[in-house]
């Protein structure tokens, strides 16, 4: 994994929690659920809910098929990182899989190392179009982390402003 | 299920599911294309009508299905889409690829 943690500041986190889990195809579908349970007391749109889970979706495949090849390991983990600060929600996706030589190139669009398993090459893509902020970390055969952001609902920042 | 696949004609119907992700569009591949070949049809038509999530998979997966029946001159067609998944198809740049019908 690529060391990106830097001295964290707590004062403005309101919420935070750590997820580890196998990178099998169906912990995909258990990412989103989570990340929706837990933008829930947001009050998230309909529209910013999809957002998100589209986004982490998208990293989360990235991590299991790409990042670990699509080998179905339960010893091989992802890690997905949840955090609010009022409103605003960072989810990280740390994979220490094969990781990346060129992380511009991956994020272009229609861009894939993988065609023959069908992949659309949009992943990075549709993370950048539903969420505010996109960073990618990566280092060859150290893995990759995927950091976004993104403001949620009007609903919690009236509630986190009472 | 094989419920969800239907030939009528030279159309293959696939009922795709609640949500289309990456562990399911492996799954809508394989069984697509194998209806695709034993029984011969030429044109696809993904009906979207209880899908509530989808990802770039989905997109792949309509993809895929083109390159495979598009030399032979045949279409994908989307039914039932709504907003979200016609989104999603306009950011991959599949408008031009995929005929959306009303019901």
């Amino acid at each position: 994994m690529i060391e990106v943690t830097e001295k964290k500041d707590y004062r403005l986190v309101t919420n935070e929690m750590r997820l580890e889990f196998a990178a099998v195809s169906d912990n995909e579908a258990f990412a989103r659920m989570a990340v929706s349970a837990f933008i829930a007391p947001l009050n998230p749109t309909l529209e910013e809910l999809s957002d998100v889970k589209t986004a982490v979706s998208e990293a989360v495949t990235n991590a299991i098929i790409h990042g670990y090849g699509n080998r179905g390991r339960v010893t091989d983990r992802v890690q997905m990182n949840c955090e609010l600060r009022g409103s605003i929600l960072e989810v990280e996706v740390v994979d220490r899989g094969v990781g990346m030589e060129d992380v511009n190139r991956a994020m272009e669009p229609l861009f894939t190392t993988r065609p023959e398993w069908e992949r659309s090459g949009m992943g990075f893509a549709f993370m950048e179009a539903f969420m505010d902020e996109l960073e990618v970390f990566s280092e060859p055969e150290l893995g990759t982390t995927v950091r976004m952001y993104k403001k949620i609902g009007l609903g919690g920042w009236i509630v986190s402003e009472e | 299920m094989d419920e969800d696949y239907k030939v009528i004609d030279n159309y293959l119907m696939i009922r795709m599911p609640a949500e289309v992700d990456h562990h399911q569009s492996v799954d809508i591949s394989k069984r697509a294309d194998r209806y695709i070949v034993s029984k011969q049809v030429g044109n696809v038509v993904f009906d979207f009508e209880r899908t509530t999530f989808m990802d770039s998979s989905g997109v792949g997966v309509i993809l895929g299905r083109y390159r495979k029946i598009s030399c032979f001159g045949g279409k994908v067609y989307a039914v039932n889409a709504g907003s979200r998944i016609r989104r999603l198809l306009l950011l991959s740049g599949l408008e031009n690829i995929v005929e959306l019908v009303e019901k």
